[in-house]
């Protein structure tokens, strides 16, 4: 089944959803950077994300889900392109959305983003060595200040840039991909396709909103 | 609306065969009455071109009456041009007095160009041949009532049947699928009780025999519906959806 092109679409749809998931989990805990206690809540959760076992397990889940959906998007990619070798000499207005034509660009800029984003903040946070101008360890436990490296990571105008922008792909890849992932399933009907469109547009909104928000934030905080 | 003529010019595709390379050709032609089909469009400026003793443009055509599926073309960008139905149910009212009109064939790997705009479209029937039909011996024809089908299912599965095959949904997708003819084939059978018989088997070979062909995946953009002759919904792919995986998790394939 998993070689077939719906079988393959079933992969995408999983990893997808399952991503989904993920991005909710990730949000709500990042929450605690806006609370103003100088990075205290948000290091020590972070410390518990990043020594916890259960964690640990499920990092690894997220990405071999991560390396999964990316695998299959790029070898659908293709397979898709291979179908049309010739294009079309006028190009009409498409009747389908543009994210829906264009999930393999945002997939690329998402890729782009958690390439600067693991390298920025999931390395620092687990395994580079604490040094000033690194990251810096602020009790016995060994607990890092992370807090610290957001701030002055987002303090860069162009850099919060980025992620804002990013964050727009983001949000255009699950405006598809939320309802579509439904679609593949099989979990499509005229009863509760409306709500699944709906719910999707508003994760599609709300949580890249969100993460945006951060750059943001700390980027106003950091002119005064 | 009162009959008035046109006066167009037309940039076609011409291709001697399969293997020439092809280019567009352009073609001036005056006179054509609104109230003329596009196909009839097109025989005019084909008996022009024999006048002129030039080769008549190659174009699919056999009911004229929207049943068939034959007459594929993408006319501006679009398949059957601009309007839902077929090219045979276009007329030339919707075009306008000094228009170019751009005609070119069905693009994708599965539909190779035979000559001009005609394509081959044989992986279709290939597809159907996989397992698009009930193989029992049904006997005599029965009396109505005795295979009992609810309404509702009897509506699906002949809305699903009304697809004729034409290419259309293959020639819209950004990825040439045909994941909208395929599924509007399962659909049709999958909803009544003597295609429900084979629905696995069904399934697992016309899929295998799409992706076989060449066809590209679906990315759930919804063009080929929108384009479709025959109205053919995206609810009939989730069905096809469902179809697959509930014959694969049975059948372990
Ligand atoms: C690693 C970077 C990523 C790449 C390269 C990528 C690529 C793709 C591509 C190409 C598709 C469309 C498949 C198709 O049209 O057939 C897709 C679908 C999808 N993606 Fe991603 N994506 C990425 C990250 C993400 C993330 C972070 C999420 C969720 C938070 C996500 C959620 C989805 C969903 C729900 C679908 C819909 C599946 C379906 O159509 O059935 N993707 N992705
Ligand atoms: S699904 Fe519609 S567009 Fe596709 S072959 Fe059937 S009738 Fe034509
Ligand atoms: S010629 Fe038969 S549908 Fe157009």
């Amino acid at each position: 089944m998993l070689s077939s092109s719906l079988g393959r679409k079933v992969v995408m749809a999983l990893t997808g959803l399952f991503l989904v998931m993920f991005l909710l989990v990730h949000l709500s805990g990042n929450l605690l950077l806006f609370k103003e206690d100088g990075g205290a809540a948000f290091n020590a959760y972070a410390h518990f994300m990043s020594t916890s076992p259960i964690i640990r397990v499920l990092e690894i889940g997220l990405f071999a889900g991560i390396i999964f959906h990316f695998l299959e998007g790029v070898s659908l990619l293709r397979k898709n392109q291979q179908a049309r070798p010739t294009r079309y000499a006028v190009k009409s207005p498409s009747s389908a959305t543009w994210a829906s034509r264009s999930m393999g660009l945002l997939g690329g800029t998402i890729t782009i983003f958690l390439v600067i984003h693991l390298a920025d903040f999931f390395y620092k946070s687990k395994f580079a060595t604490p040094e000033p101008g690194v990251i810096s360890v602020i009790d016995a436990e060994g607990t890092r200040d992370l807090y610290a490296v957001v701030r002055e990571a987002f303090a860069v105008g162009w850099y919060s840039a980025v992620y804002v922008a990013c964050m727009v792909g983001l949000a255009l890849h699950l405006f598809h991909g939320f309802q579509s992932a439904f679609q593949t399933l099989g979990l499509s009907h005229r009863g509760y396709a409306l709500l699944v469109r709906r719910i999707g547009l508003l994760y599609a909104i709300v949580v890249p909103l969100g993460f945006a928000s951060m750059p943001v934030y700390f980027f106003l905080k950091s002119l005064n | 609306m009162s009959e008035s003529t046109l006066n167009l010019t037309l940039k076609i595709w011409r291709q001697k065969n399969a293997t020439d390379a092809g280019a567009f050709v352009t073609y001036k032609l005056d006179g054509v009455s609104t109230d003329s089909s596009f196909l009839e469009m097109l025989d005019l400026l084909n008996l022009q071109l024999i006048e002129q003793g030039e080769v008549p443009v190659a174009f699919d055509h056999d009911c004229r009456e929207g049943i068939c599926g034959a007459c594929s073309m993408v006319i501006n960008g679009r398949p059957h041009g601009p309007e839902r139905g077929t090219t045979c149910q276009l007329h030339m009212r919707a075009f306008r007095n000094g228009d170019t009109i751009v005609i070119e064939p069905w693009r994708a790997k599965s539909f190779p160009v035979i000559k001009d705009l005609v394509v081959n479209r044989s992986s279709f029937d290939r597809i159907i041949s996989a397992g698009g039909f009930v193989s029992v011996n049904t006997g005599a024809a029965q009396d109505a009532n005795c295979i009992p089908v609810p309404k509702p299912d009897a509506d699906e599965a002949f809305d699903a049947a009304a697809c004729i095959g034409c290419g259309a949904c293959v020639a819209a997708c950004k990825n040439a699928s045909a994941m909208l003819f395929v599924a509007a084939k399962v659909s049709h059978l999958a909803m009544l009780p003597q295609g429900r018989v084979e629905r696995e088997a069904r399934v697992l070979k016309m899929v295998a025999q799409m992706d076989e062909e060449g066809f590209g995946a679906c990315s759930n953009t919804g063009a080929c519906s929108a384009e479709c002759p025959k109205n053919i919904g995206l609810q009939h792919i989730a069905r096809l959806n469902r179809e697959y995986q509930r014959a694969s998790l049975l059948t372990g394939k």
